[in-house]
């Protein structure tokens, strides 16, 4: 397991990622530092985990444009890629991770999959079930504008916070 | 007369054409289309089962086309069962009137778009217009296009052509900012504040899709910027417009391409984003005038899949092919043309590269594909970075023998293609395409050849008589600065029976050189230098009076005029393979047609035994030195630099390797061009309207090679145009290991 999250760092790292790895007991304090408000996100469903009370849930359109962070659950992470797939939910993970120009998606360890068929295995039982996951991988980029820029209509700054014990 | 006088000026005009291209889109498209196939070459050595993906994604295109039919009704279910629409739609403007009533219905005056090649194929953006509704492109690229209002230049980095400072240029003049954008940082910034209001005030958000799963009904984007997750996000209406071809049975096909797609376009491991959507999903509609969330059920969702020409491609036997495409831009970045000129001249009305030509002549017809066809050279460099194999310059040759003859016009007008690449060529019928004369001269090489050094000196003489070679211009097309090849009188096979035929007696292995028309009348010192080297090396040699391969009529498109070529090569060989003989060829053209073309023109048994029985001439030396030949006799070089630059089609067969081995073995120290293509690529070079192409192509092997002291090419054409470029006779490698005579 633990090759897998080195791997998956170096990978999320040269993809353009901050990636930091805490225990969940050190959630909290350690995640305090990543929020530059305001922030938007959506609820974390990992125990012992929960967003701090200034991340306003469940925002309007307005709160997303003006929204610098938003954070949300990663459902699971492919390693020789260092991709996050974040899927659709009713309370906004595909908005929150969109529109603001940080998006601090929190994983758990033991999500990590090894490579890209495992993690077409993972979203073909959610597309069965009729739901939706980006694959993201870094921050928005183009190569349009005659030179490379990170931060196209997506984020430019991604962080993964990786739970250890999770 | 006047028809000749026509081209004359045709020929002309499209060489103005280039190089009005060259000087203001050239740079821009070279810096980019090299850099993504540098970044290609890289991201691809980094999968371990990179050949496998390719085979699996191969065969998972050709199962998804025999299947199509199945699979439209399959999808239709699986979206049609979670309350979406699906629209089968014959052709653009039954896409289109679709497409219209759906934003009519829900009232939209405002569209956003994320990038769909197949939308700028039915030209969506015009319909909806008509019926009232603002469009707006929301990938950067696009968006600057429609603002300059341009067509494409690139099926994957749509502005291409533009660098920084003309982007820069058209924004502060169109917009007019308080402050002057700049940089690509502050031209992005600005685009997504002015996008994000179009896409907050937008009704209804179209997408393209790079897959379907027929199985589940989920769309797959392959995206960088992320305003595709935006527009599907912001809106309530969701229209996806895809071509049947981008069906996939099984949701998990797509795992293959997800790791193939980046990796062979720009050169990225894997994009930003790749979304996969079932709609309607999970997640909440935006409401921005109420500033308020609404539940995921209220979206819509329509699939339109387009055939436009397509069935009646998977009909057709030699362009079906071209549906495996799944867009990734391999064939444009690689290719040595397009890299100088780019889609504006290398395409046809909507898409651009190698691979466009199938794609234009099966949704928009032959003429379309009839405009760029002939910037394919067959050079081959393509086809091995194509991620679903597809034999790009096979189709480009099938393309171009349709044209020959007349056909067409075909295409999504619900026309069939009812001629296949069977029946003759007839040489006399070519004139009616207009540069007719020109692909017959350039197609019968080898009786030209012949002739040449039949007549030679005299033949030489009248080349170069005064007048003949504006003539030759005007009349043929042939670029009066091109040197002609100088025939010689003795050919190759008259000197080896001269001196009284095979020399080695007793020989453990027979070999038959292979006399082609360039090595046999123009670069006999070549031939001789190989006899001398392989029976230096124990080797009995015969030179037989062998037909031409047929790889001239193949390169003008004369399908039926190579094929009965290669009939007649196959009968002459058929009792020299019989006795024990391998076969070695010089100029690499002709082994890449023994080897590689003849099984698309002979039956397969047949041109399976003459593949395996063929070798490049350092193939097969470097076969005996491993055997245990003695290189005594051979000339070495002693620390010598050599730049070696290796034929096109050599390389796609894996056969450089040899060459540089064998000299380094022999003490020469070689170094090697990473340009894809010397830019001559047989006659294309000396053809009139592309002898600047040519040469500004031919820049880049130049530069690579300015400072080496002594250069080396196994093709005659390569040698032609490196000693062109470097003003001195570059010959073929065999010159610098044959022992003296
Ligand atoms: S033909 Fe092959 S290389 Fe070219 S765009 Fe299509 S898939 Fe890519």
């Amino acid at each position: 397991m633990t090759g897998l999250v080195q791997q998956f760092e170096r990978e999320a790292t040269d993809a353009g990622c901050a990636v930091r790895r805490v225990a969940a007991g050190d959630f909290a304090e350690d995640f305090a530092g990543l929020l530059e408000p305001p922030a938007v996100g959506a609820p974390l469903p990992f125990e012992g985990v929960s967003l701090p009370e200034r991340v306003t849930t469940d925002p309007t359109p307005g709160e997303l444009e003006s929204a610098e962070t938003g954070v949300t659950p990663a459902r699971f992470g492919i390693s020789d890629y260092g991709s996050v797939a974040i899927e659709s939910t009713p309370a906004g993970d595909e908005q929150v991770g969109l529109w603001p120009g940080h998006h601090v998606a929190v994983l758990a360890e033991s999500d990590l999959v090894a490579d890209m068929p495992a993690g077409i295995e993972r979203v073909g039982e959610i597309a069965r079930s009729g739901g939706d996951v980006v694959l993201a991988t870094g921050p928005s980029a183009t190569a349009d504008m005659g030179e490379l820029v990170v931060g196209a209509h997506g984020p430019r700054k991604v962080s993964v916070v990786i739970l250890e014990d999770r | 007369m006047t028809g000749r006088t026509d081209s004359a000026q045709r020929r002309e005009e499209k060489a103005a054409r280039i190089r009005h291209l060259l000087s203001t889109e050239g740079e821009s498209v070279e810096r980019n289309t090299q850099g993504f196939n540098r970044g290609r070459y890289d991201a691809v050595a980094d999968l371990s089962d990179y050949e496998e993906l390719k085979d699996q994604a191969r065969a998972v295109k050709e199962d998804a086309i025999a299947r199509l039919p199945e699979l439209i009704e399959e999808v239709r279910e699986s979206v049609e069962s979670r309350g979406g629409h699906v629209y089968l739609a014959d052709d653009a403007d039954d896409a289109n009137r679709y497409i219209r009533e759906v934003v009519e219905d829900e009232d939209a005056d405002s569209v956003v778009k994320s990038k769909s090649m197949t939308s700028e194929e039915i030209e969506v953006n015009d319909a909806l217009r008509e019926a009232g509704a603002e469009v707006w492109e929301t990938d950067l690229g696009e968006f600057v296009l429609q603002v300059a209002d341009e067509a494409p230049s690139h099926i994957v980095a749509p502005a291409i052509h533009k660098s920084e400072d003309d982007i820069a240029e058209l924004f502060n003049a169109h917009f007019d900012p308080e402050e002057p954008l700049e940089t690509a940082d502050d031209l992005t910034r600005f685009a997504r504040e002015y996008l994000a209001e179009r896409i907050a005030e937008a009704d209804v958000g179209m997408t393209g899709a790079n897959f379907v799963a027929a199985d589940t009904g989920t769309l797959a984007l392959v995206t960088s910027e992320g305003n595709a997750r935006k527009t599907v996000a912001a809106t309530d209406t969701h229209v996806a417009v895809a071509g049947v071809e981008k069906l996939l049975p099984r949701f998990e096909d797509v795992a293959p391409f997800v790791e193939l797609i980046g990796r062979s376009g720009t050169g990225q491991a894997i994009t930003s984003y790749v979304t996969f959507l079932t709609p309607p999903g999970d997640a909440p509609t935006l409401d921005w005038d109420a500033d308020a969330t609404g539940p995921a059920d209220d979206r819509e969702f329509h699939l339109v899949l387009l055939d436009n020409g397509r069935m009646a491609m998977r009909d057709d036997d030699q362009l079906r092919e071209t549906l495996y495409c799944i867009r990734c831009s391999a064939c444009l970045n690689s290719c040595a043309n397009f890299q100088h000129v780019g889609g504006h001249a290398f395409g046809g009305e909507t898409y651009s590269g190698g691979i466009a030509t199938g794609w234009e002549a099966g949704v928009h017809g032959l003429d379309s594909a009839g405009e760029f066809n002939d910037f394919c050279t067959g050079c081959t460099r393509c086809v091995n970075q194509c991620p679903v194999k597809i034999d790009i310059p096979w189709i480009n040759t099938v393309v171009r023998d349709r044209l020959n003859r007349g056909e067409g016009p075909a295409g999504g007008d619900g026309s069939s293609f009812d001629f296949l690449v069977d029946g003759l060529t007839p040489d006399e019928e070519t004139d009616s395409s207009g540069l007719g004369l020109q692909k017959r001269v350039f197609g019968n090489f080898p009786t030209l050849a012949r002739l040449g050094s039949a007549t030679a000196p005299v033949s030489n003489w009248v080349a170069r008589a005064p007048g003949a070679r504006a003539l030759a211009e005007r009349v043929l097309g042939v670029d009066s600065r091109r040197d002609l090849p100088e025939f010689r009188r003795e050919s190759l096979r008259d000197w080896f029976t001269a001196r009284g035929g095979p020399a080695v007696g007793d020989a453990d292995r027979e070999v038959v050189v292979y006399p082609d028309p360039y090595t046999n009348y123009v670069e006999v010192e070549r031939g001789k230098a190989a006899v001398r080297t392989l029976e230096e090396l124990g080797v009995e040699v015969r030179i037989p009076d062998l037909p031409a391969t047929g790889r001239a009529p193949l390169s003008q498109g004369m399908i039926s005029t190579a094929e009965s070529q290669a009939e007649t090569v196959a009968d002459a060989l058929g009792p020299m393979l019989d006795a024990g003989r391998d076969v070695v060829v010089i100029e690499p053209s002709d082994l890449a047609m023994l080897r590689a073309d003849y099984r698309k023109l002979l039956p397969d048994e047949t041109a399976s035994r003459i593949a395996d029985r063929s070798y490049e001439l350092f193939e097969y030396l470097y076969g005996l030195l491993e055997n245990g030949a003695d290189a005594d006799g051979l000339r070495a070089g002693d620390g010598e630099e050599l730049a070696y630059h290796a034929h096109c089609q050599q390389r796609t067969l894996g056969l450089e390797e040899y060459t540089t081995e064998v000299l380094g073995e022999l003490g020469y120290e070689v170094r090697t061009s990473d340009a894809e293509c010397c830019g001559m690529a047989g006659s294309f070079g000396y053809k009139r309207e592309y002898y600047e192409l040519s040469m500004d192509v031919g820049a880049d092997l130049r530069n690579q090679f300015a400072d080496a002291e002594r250069a080396v090419a196994s093709g005659t054409s390569c040698c032609e145009q490196l000693s062109a470029l470097r003003d001195e006779t570059v010959p073929h490698p065999i010159r610098y290991i044959a022992p003296d005579e």
